[in-house]
């Protein structure tokens, strides 16, 4: 099996609009979370997310291409290129021909789709813009970077809700690693943030009323996000051979599935999963020098996270630092894993974990080391990711330093 | 017991899938047998049929009282004369 490796990132996220001032925001405990600000804001009850601040479509893409662009595919575009950029590759011949696309993804166009039902049962317009469906359609993104960059290979979108962008992230590593394609561009993207979106979540009572405080014991609940992280997945030889920048190593990835409850996590499920990637990666619970969480800040998730982390470290988990950065860019759904995974690659590469930002208060039964507000120097091998969906769909991924 | 106590016991009756006989007003909502998703649904159900927006949060809960049957009572009964008022 080959050995996978990654060679470029790119993001915009609700801290940054790429991956240094993401990091950057990340080091300083940064929140991107502030007061929402979409049509109709006033019929929620949800009055904060993390929006993308200062984007303007028209400034990367031309006008005829905004046509076909929903949101999160202007998302996954403009990280998709930075990602390209640092890799340095250039997709032609036979790399073009296998290189292809999968990414994350779970409302699809949801703006497109609110724009328009506005538009006729609102309205009352019995037209709509042509392309509506091409725009509107989940796979939309990967399907408009194979375009961009000529990519031939294997394409698509993985929606499994919150877990979408680890479950595509996972397919493009295990597709590399068989040999199947010497590199895929993979990650995640989502901008479900429109009234109609919103008030879907609203009827869940999930939502935070002040901040996202994941683990902390004066916790409301969870703030969504928007926003995209697209990463190039490489064989390591051949990146190696075209003596490419190593950012780094895909060592394991596991998926399972609770078989439980369509909204409410599952321990069993949560420990499965984690303990799988660590036996792909071939590496004991106590090697892994830090997690990032999937923390959502409902009392739901970050209860059965922490006991699910327990079952799986132990002792070591006293001496473990997880934090969820959910707490800064909100939940992004189907692209939160992507974003979350530059969290693990700093700690690898820069040897600074990303803070629980919010963190007021322990919960007794989230007895962690949650980096508490402020970001943290160590040294870093090994890193965990964990995304735990609705539906009981569960994917971890662990990154190595290199 | 007035209209509005007899609707509230059928919803969280029929949400719990118990006889609404076996619920009064002191009844704890852990022993109608609904769970956090359960009562998601129930506070639902209740503020469609009276017309009133219930603050409740599954996780922070809300600043209402809705421990028992008779506590979810009140809160209607408070909110309501709220949107008269």
């Amino acid at each position: 099996m080959a050995r996978v490796v990654i060679t470029g990132a790119g993001t915009i996220n609700p801290l940054g609009h790429d991956v240094a001032q993401t990091l950057s925001s990340m080091r300083e405990g940064r929140c991107g979370i502030g007061p929402l600000t979409i049509r109709d804001a006033d019929r929620l009850r949800v009055t904060i997310a993390g929006q993308v601040a200062n984007w303007v479509a028209e400034d990367h893409f031309a006008a005829k291409d905004l046509g076909v662009y929903d949101r999160a595919t202007q998302f996954a575009l403009f990280a998709a290129a930075q990602a390209v950029a640092q890799s340095g590759l250039a997709f032609e011949g036979a790399l073009a021909e296998q290189t292809g696309v999968i990414l994350g993804n779970s409302g699809g166009g949801l703006t497109t789709i609110d724009d328009n039902y506005r538009a006729v049962y609102q309205d009352g317009k019995d037209r709509v813009h042509p392309f509506v469906v091409p725009r509107l359609m989940n796979s939309a993104a990967p399907s408009q970077i194979s375009m961009t960059y000529g990519l031939m290979g294997p394409s698509f979108t993985v929606s499994s809700a919150c877990a979408s962008s680890n479950h595509a992230m996972g397919l493009a590593f295990h597709m590399v690693r068989s040999g199947m394609a010497p590199v895929m561009l993979t990650g995640g993207t989502e901008a479900m943030l429109c009234f109609g979106g919103l008030k879907a979540w609203e009827g869940l009572r999930v939502m935070a009323s002040d901040a996202c405080r994941p683990f902390s014991a004066n916790r409301t609940g969870m703030v969504q996000g928007e926003g995209a992280g697209i990463f190039v997945f490489e064989d390591f030889d051949h990146a190696r051979a075209r003596g490419a920048g190593i950012l780094a190593e895909v060592m394991g990835f596991s998926m399972s599935s609770d078989a439980h409850n369509i909204v409410m996590p599952s321990r069993e499920g949560g420990a499965r999963v984690m303990q799988r990637a660590l036996a792909d990666a071939q590496v004991a619970p106590d090697a892994i020098g830090y997690v990032n969480a999937h923390g959502t800040g409902t009392i739901a998730n970050d209860r059965t996270e922490c006991a699910a982390l327990s079952d799986v470290f132990g002792a070591a988990l006293e001496r473990l630092p997880v934090s969820s950065t959910k707490s800064m860019h909100g939940h992004l759904i189907g692209g939160t894993g992507a974003v979350e995974l530059l969290a693990c690659m700093m700690a690898l590469r820069e040897g600074v974990i990303a803070p629980t930002i919010g963190f007021e208060k322990p919960d007794p039964y989230c007895a962690l080391d949650v980096v508490p507000n402020v970001a943290r120097e160590a040294r870093v091998d090994l890193a965990m990711s964990n995304a735990f969906a609705f539906g009981g769909l569960n994917a971890a991924l662990i990154l190595r330093r290199i | 017991m007035n209209d509005i106590e007899n609707a509230v016991i059928a919803i969280l009756a029929e949400q719990a899938m118990q006889d609404p006989a076996t619920i009064t007003m002191t009844t704890k909502i852990e022993a109608v047998g609904l769970d956090s998703l359960d009562m998601v649904e129930a506070i639902f159900a209740i503020e469609e049929r009276f017309g009133i927006s219930i603050p409740f949060s599954s996780t922070e809960g809300g600043g209402v009282d809705l421990t028992s049957v008779g506590s979810i009572v009140a809160a209607v009964k408070g909110l309501m004369a709220q949107e008269l008022a």
